[in-house]
């Protein structure tokens, strides 16, 4: 049977997360139908049926549907479930907020974060924050997944699906879009970015902080994360916080700079292609992990760095 | 207004855990446990709701082993008035927790039940939103702001990129995220005064729930490792290896 991935977009939009599950979804099977489900979503739409190995695209449009809210969105994929033995999202706040509640209405165990495709029904996922992989084996007859789109290539254009028209199903009316704040930064955000610079305690001051890190961020276009020592000291905002309790990313490049490497900072970070580290202490734990190592003084090096990018 | 808030009992968040040689999962034994630290969010907001006088009374429950009754006991003493203890040494999946929750929920009546987001040892994110649905509540995940009104609660939820702010109605299941407060310490006569707060027991039969698991473990593996790498000299021997050699630049 068929595989429906639900589709990460903002209606005018496709997100590149989506282009990413679909490589994890023609893993599990080869008949992926992508659903677009918001309000004035053509254009997203348009932009799925171009992705190579999506056989359909599926658009549901509703005024319920436009911001993500999870109740009507379960709803309409539950009604849509019949025809599908498995059914997939990236794991972005989209996907992990209604896909469970999803597996839930169909009394099935989801599978989250998944990070290889061992065969359709058995997946391999991070638990620990990555301190260790298990491989699980889905015993439902539907398989809900989650997909950490970081471990997946992106499907490439070159696609030409039809578009079919699904209906809504009824809102349940259990919430309201009240409204957004999405960060006006012009940089990246944390878990999309290809380059990310954390700062540590050893920066010393949140002025410090802005001063040395943000432009060799802006140089870069990179995301700035922190680590946890650094948020609780108050030099960088919480959201910014990489680690275990805060965001998992997986970058190009990851500069970490005056961060010693706790474990709960390793579990947040540990999955970047290339991982740089600045330290002025050459036994900091963090050099055991990084690529390339520079034992020097953050306050000459980063500026030194930032002339030299 | 009642809250109901499940808390986990999992490896400290400090501890670099150990994948047992022989694949069938992590090293448990003698590894320091403690509250799921998302659990120490989710008791710490109920605790200023009752503060603000918003709710009448916090109740705390967990599902898992005897042991378990020491996260109880910590919830106990930041606070909680009150605490269940599902007794089971089984590893229970979120399906089922939310099954049991949802039998928690029928019988205490809350008026919110507060979940974190997610637990740190299995790192699921499922039980809040499962039990949402078995419900047929409303949600609001990964709250970084509650604000209970009449009614209905205004959640500013963590979302890629930003923040969104959405009206749920209540009764409603809330997940929360980092931001969303900083939890209190539990002071020496408060731990001693947890002694004595209730805790009843029951069982996951007592709500009829199979906590059969739907999903096989197959194996349990490190990570592939990462080897440290060279060390460079200076800031442009950096900048030229991560052009040429490592390309990312």
């Amino acid at each position: 049977m068929a595989i429906l991935l639900l589709a990460d977009h903002d209606n005018a939009h496709l997100s590149d997360q989506t282009a990413k599950a679909l490589t994890a979804a023609t893993k599990i099977g080869s008949d992926v139908h992508i659903l677009v489900a918001g309000a004035g979503a053509r254009a997203a739409a348009e932009q799925a049926a171009k992705l190579a190995g999506a056989s359909k695209v599926l658009v549901a449009e509703d005024a319920s549907l436009e911001n993500n809210l999870a109740e009507p969105l379960a709803a309409l994929i539950v009604s849509l479930a019949g025809s599908y033995d498995t059914i997939v999202a990236a794991a972005t706040s989209v996907g992990k907020n209604v896909l469970p509640r999803v597996a839930a209405l169909l009394d099935v165990a989801q599978v989250s974060e998944i990070v290889e495709v061992v065969a359709p029904d058995t997946f391999k996922r991070p638990i620990y924050a990555g301190n260790a992989i298990q491989t699980v084996q889905s015993t439902d007859a539907k398989k809900v997944i989650t997909v950490r789109t970081a471990s997946f290539a992106a499907a490439s254009e070159g696609g030409s699906a039809a578009i079919e028209t699904v209906a809504a199903a009824a809102d349940p009316g259990l919430s309201t879009h009240v409204g957004d704040a999405l960060s006006s930064s012009d940089r990246p955000e944390l878990t999309s970015a290809k380059i990310i610079i954390s700062g540590g305690r050893a920066l010393g001051s949140a002025e410090k902080f802005k001063e040395v890190i943000l432009p060799v961020a802006d140089k870069l276009g990179a995301a700035v994360g922190a680590s946890r020592a650094a948020v609780d000291a108050g030099y960088a905002p919480n959201d910014w916080q990489v680690g275990q309790t805060g965001k998992v990313v997986a970058p190009q490049l990851y500069i970490a700079c005056g961060i010693s490497g706790a474990i709960q900072h390793l579990a947040g970070m540990k999955d970047s292609k290339v991982i740089v580290a600045i330290n002025k202490d050459e036994e900091a734990p963090i050099f055991q992990v990084a690529d390339y190592g520079l034992v020097a003084d953050l306050f000459e090096a980063l500026p030194e760095l930032e002339k030299a990018l | 207004m009642k809250i109901l808030v499940p808390v986990k009992r999992v490896v400290d968040y400090n501890v670099k855990i150990r994948v047992k040689a022989d694949g069938s999962g992590v090293e448990l034994a003698n590894v320091k446990m403690s509250m799921n630290p998302f659990d120490e969010i989710s008791v710490e907001e109920a605790l200023r709701l009752k503060e603000a006088g918003k709710a009448a009374e916090v109740v705390v429950v967990s599902i898992g082993p005897a042991k378990a009754e020491e996260t109880l006991r910590t919830a106990l003493a930041m606070g909680a008035d009150r605490a269940v203890l599902i007794e089971t040494d089984d590893a229970v999946e979120p399906l089922a927790v939310a099954k049991i929750l949802k039998g928690v929920a029928e019988a205490e009546q809350p008026g919110l039940i507060i979940v974190g987001k997610q637990a740190i040892d299995d790192d699921s994110n499922q039980t809040g939103q499962m039990l949402s649905a078995l419900l047929g509540w409303a949600q609001g995940t990964f709250a970084s702001k509650i604000e209970l009104g009449d009614g209905s609660a205004k959640v500013t939820r963590e979302v890629d990129g930003g923040l969104q702010t959405i009206e749920i109605k209540l009764p409603a299941v809330v997940t929360t995220d980092l931001r969303l407060n900083e939890p209190r310490y539990a002071s020496l006569p408060n731990i001693m005064k947890a002694k004595k707060k209730p805790l009843d027991k029951k069982t996951p039969g007592d709500f009829g729930v199979d906590t059969a698991p739907r999903l096989k473990v197959l194996k349990t593996e490190e990570p592939s490792g990462r080897k440290a790498g060279v060390k460079v000299k200076s800031v442009a021997e950096l900048v030229e290896k991560l052009k040429s050699e490592a390309g990312v630049l």
